[in-house]
């Protein structure tokens, strides 16, 4: 079950002593690491207990305590139970801690992020820049003491709208009568616009110098994006462009940056759901299937068995419509508009059918309770189910295949290009189908099992290519999974009560933290949440699949074309409300 | 559109023609001609533009009301759909897209957080709607709204094209007409509105007297 993940396997505490001690606070695991020593236990994790994988890595802010923590997150490729270790640092400017980025090369946008929203100084990161906000941006905004423009209460429900339900507007309470804040005596006529250079010289230092010396040729930074007609939404990248080919790259994000965290720790449990579902808009099910599976670890419940199906169902539907959408956009991305896409949405309106049968709308479903589901299936609608997943999808998902695999110029642009390397996408933490295409089996279903997919039988799937291909073909692989998990689902699914608790407004979280995770169609969604027994949680961090797979980007781009680098992008299949959050 | 619809009403046209010679304004012939061949600009900004695109699809078809030539380029766009929620770090570069649109140009808030910030209004990086700084045509309410929800909006702006007049638009009035451009905002310590950059200092003063007294 679940909360397997949160049993020790390892004793950091016995192998560094003096170094590292066990966190004894109530409800909290893993170690408290000397800040001195970080580096030495880090590598020790790495090649002496084998956790390859470094997948979270974030900022709390124990204001009260005057100290910053980082909290990182290990596992192991081979699956398991992870390892937990924090490094605890005086809450006084300049707040520093080493960067781990030698060893773990994947926590690059992490560390900028925990920079840039606690400033926290990773020593040794190379690059550390802000990432969500702008260079110039005034504070770190995830700090307790930190307060934005539209600030009214540090909790909610706000005593001026509940219980009577007297509404104000927020612009009437902000001198400038907006969503700003200036530092006192800012004077805007002064103001020099930041020309961005840290992000230029990062570029060229990281550009390769001497591609073929044969001929003289003379580079060009191009910037794509923020708007640009691929399907990705709102990334931007500076490119180094010698001739056709990319010499440098630096992704630039942050353009939907919406303060998931900020607006989620001012939340009530219940009211981060919503909020939830719009990170991954195309899978709202299984967004909130990680927040609630974290929650339930936090509160140790157990979930009612009928909607442990309803949800496996429900997470599994929003796979398969992942894949498809996937697969048409990627076709969109390589220049064959519209007409694969369009076929993979018709598909995609009959799985939003389902969602929109049992939870009330089409894409934003707020559809999990802590202990179960809001609403049961309908009879109607699981016998619509089944008409889905026993003949439709797998014979639709025959006829794309057979329309597109052979296709002559799909394979030539697909074939052998863009290369990741198993070793490359462990060391960059990339996760999901982007892994498995590189011979990696790690599937978080298998690895780690939640929920109740330990009773299911389907294999993980896997390629061993690495390439565009390889990564096109995966997702084929992965429908079919989902459609083997899914006829089990609905033929053993059990009638019976569908939530474990009695419906809340509030409900009572026990001081402590969890990491909960689950595999989003995209990689590894994980939670983070730190709760001090308070309706809203202390500290809510999310750890999204799109934003740290991204940071295999660079390395994997350098070398080919402009006009591949697209399809880069809707393979790596990242959706900017998941990735800026 | 079909003849009764072009045509104006109690005009005798004789009959062996009736099929052949419509009789009708200028103001109807160009509007009928603008209503129906909207082209948007191909821009997603968030949740919304999934939506925006199940629109495009086979089951809604917004192809039916001429408008599923999506542009990439603002230079060929008659219309922005700001599709989701509007950052103030994206804010820039959708004024200089809007900016960039020739005339005559119109803007949908689609959504509750293009029109107002919706959810995520109390983010520090949200632009609370996109109507502080663009004038926004038509605004269509729901988080996302239905594809459905989005056509209706759609029609909304066509029965707003249909009843402007050659003689009065603004893009026509060479006297008056300045070319509609929007400042662009700068990024600094917060999102600088430089048309309101005296009040921005005002105020901005102000708190440092207050907190020295
Ligand atoms: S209105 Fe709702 S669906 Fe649309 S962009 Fe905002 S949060 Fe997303």
């Amino acid at each position: 079950m679940a909360t397997a993940t949160q049993t020790q396997t390892v004793d950091l505490a016995a192998r560094f002593p003096g170094m590292v001690s066990a966190d004894t606070r109530p409800g909290y695991t893993g170690f408290i690491v000397n800040k001195d020593n970080l580096i030495e236990v880090a590598t020790a994790v790495r090649d002496e207990f084998g956790f390859d994988l470094m997948t979270a890595v974030t900022g709390v802010d124990y204001i009260a305590e005057n100290k910053m923590e980082v909290v990182y997150h290990a596992f192991k490729t081979t699956g398991g139970a992870g390892l937990v270790f924090k490094v605890q640092v005086e809450r006084v400017d300049p707040i520093e801690v080493p960067s781990l980025i030698n060893i773990w090369p994947g926590v690059d946008f992490q560390e900028r992020e925990a920079w840039d929203l606690y400033g926290i100084k990773f020593t040794g990161h190379p690059d550390l820049r802000r990432i969500l906000m702008w260079e110039g941006f005034e504070g770190h905004p995830l700090r307790k003491d930190w307060k934005e423009p539209f600030y009214e209460e540090d909790v909610k429900p706000y005593k001026s709208r509940w219980p009577e339900g007297n509404h104000t507007y927020a612009e009437e309470k902000n001198p400038y009568r907006d969503n700003l804040n200036f530092p006192e005596g800012f004077d805007p006529e002064k103001f020099t616009v930041d020309k961005e250079e840290d992000l230029y010289l990062s570029l060229e230092r990281d550009t390769a110098k001497d591609v073929d010396g044969s001929m003289k040729t003379e580079h060009i930074v191009v910037n794509m994006g923020p708007h640009h007609p691929s399907t990705h939404g709102v990334l931007r990248v500076a490119v180094t462009l010698d001739g056709e080919t990319i010499i440098g790259l630096k992704p630039v994000m942050g353009y939907l940056h919406r303060n998931h965290d900020k607006i989620g720790e001012r939340n009530t449990y219940l009211q981060i759901i919503p909020y939830t579902d719009r990170l991954d808009y195309f899978n709202s099910m299984s967004n909130n299937f990680g927040y609630v599976t974290t929650i339930e670890k936090l509160m140790k419940i157990q979930v009612a068995e009928r909607a442990e199906y309803i949800r496996v169902i429900m997470a599994e539907l929003s796979r398969v419509q992942n894949h498809l959408i996937f697969i048409g956009m990627l076709m969109n991305d390589l220049g064959t508009m519209y007409t694969p896409s369009l076929y993979a949405f018709e598909e995609r309106e009959l799985v939003l059918d389902i969602f929109e049968a049992v939870s009330g709308t089409r894409m934003m479903c707020n559809y999990f309770r802590f202990g179960g589901v809001v609403r049961d299936i309908p009879d109607y609608v699981l016998q619509k189910i089944k008409d889905l997943v026993f003949e439709r999808l797998p014979a639709k998902t025959d006829e794309m295949e057979r329309f597109l695999n052979e296709n002559e110029v799909l394979v030539a642009r697909l074939k052998g290009i863009h290369v990741l390397n198993a070793e490359d996408a462990i060391k960059y933490s990339v996760t999901g189908p982007v892994l498995r295409a590189t011979g990696v089996p790690y599937d978080l279903r298998r690895a780690d099992p939640y929920s109740i997919y330990d009773r299911f039988d389907f294999d993980v799937a896997v390629r061993h290519n690495g390439d565009m291909m390889d990564n096109y073909l995966i997702r084929f692989d992965e429908i079919r999974q989902s459609l083997r998990i899914l006829e089990q689902a609905l033929k053993q699914i059990p009638q019976g009560p569908i939530n474990s608790q009695k419906a809340a407004y509030q409900v009572r979280v026990p001081a402590g933290e969890a990491y909960g995770r689950i595999e989003s169609p995209k990689g590894e969604l994980g939670f983070y949440v730190v709760s001090n027994g308070k309706p809203n949680p202390y500290r809510y961090h999310v750890r999204p699949a799109s934003f740290v797979n991204l940071t295999a980007v660079e390395s994997m781009c350098k070398g080919s074309k402009i006009a591949d680098f697209v399809a880069l992008l809707a393979m790596l299949d990242i959706v900017m409300g998941e990735l800026d959050r | 559109m079909d003849n009764e619809k072009l045509s104006l009403p109690n005009y005798n046209i004789p009959q062996d023609i009736e099929n052949v010679v419509a009789i009708t304004t200028l103001d109807r012939l160009y509007n009928w001609g603008r209503r129906s061949s909207v082209w948007p600009l191909m821009f997603g900004l968030a949740c919304c533009a999934i939506e925006m695109i199940a629109a495009q699809t086979a089951r809604y078809d917004m192809a039916r009301f001429g408008m599923e030539v999506m542009r990439p380029t603002p230079r060929q766009a008659d219309m922005m759909l700001v599709s989701g929620t509007v950052t103030k770090k994206m804010l820039p570069s959708i004024i200089r897209l809007y900016n960039q649109m020739p005339e005559p140009k119109y803007v949908v808030a689609m959504g509750a957080c293009a029109s107002s910030g919706g959810p995520f209004k109390e983010g520090y990086n949200v632009v609370a709607g996109i109507d502080k700084f663009l004038p926004v045509d038509v605004y269509i309410p729901g988080c996302p709204p239905t594809p459905q929800a989005l056509i209706a909006g759609m029609i909304k702006l066509q029965e707003k094209i249909d009843k402007e007049s050659i003689s009065k638009v603004r893009w026509y009035n060479k006297e008056k007409f300045d070319g509609n451009y929007v400042p662009m905002p700068l990024l600094g310590p917060d999102l600088i509105d430089v048309r309101r950059n005296t009040e921005i200092r005002d105020i901005a003063a102000k708190k440092t007297t207050q907190e020295s007294a």
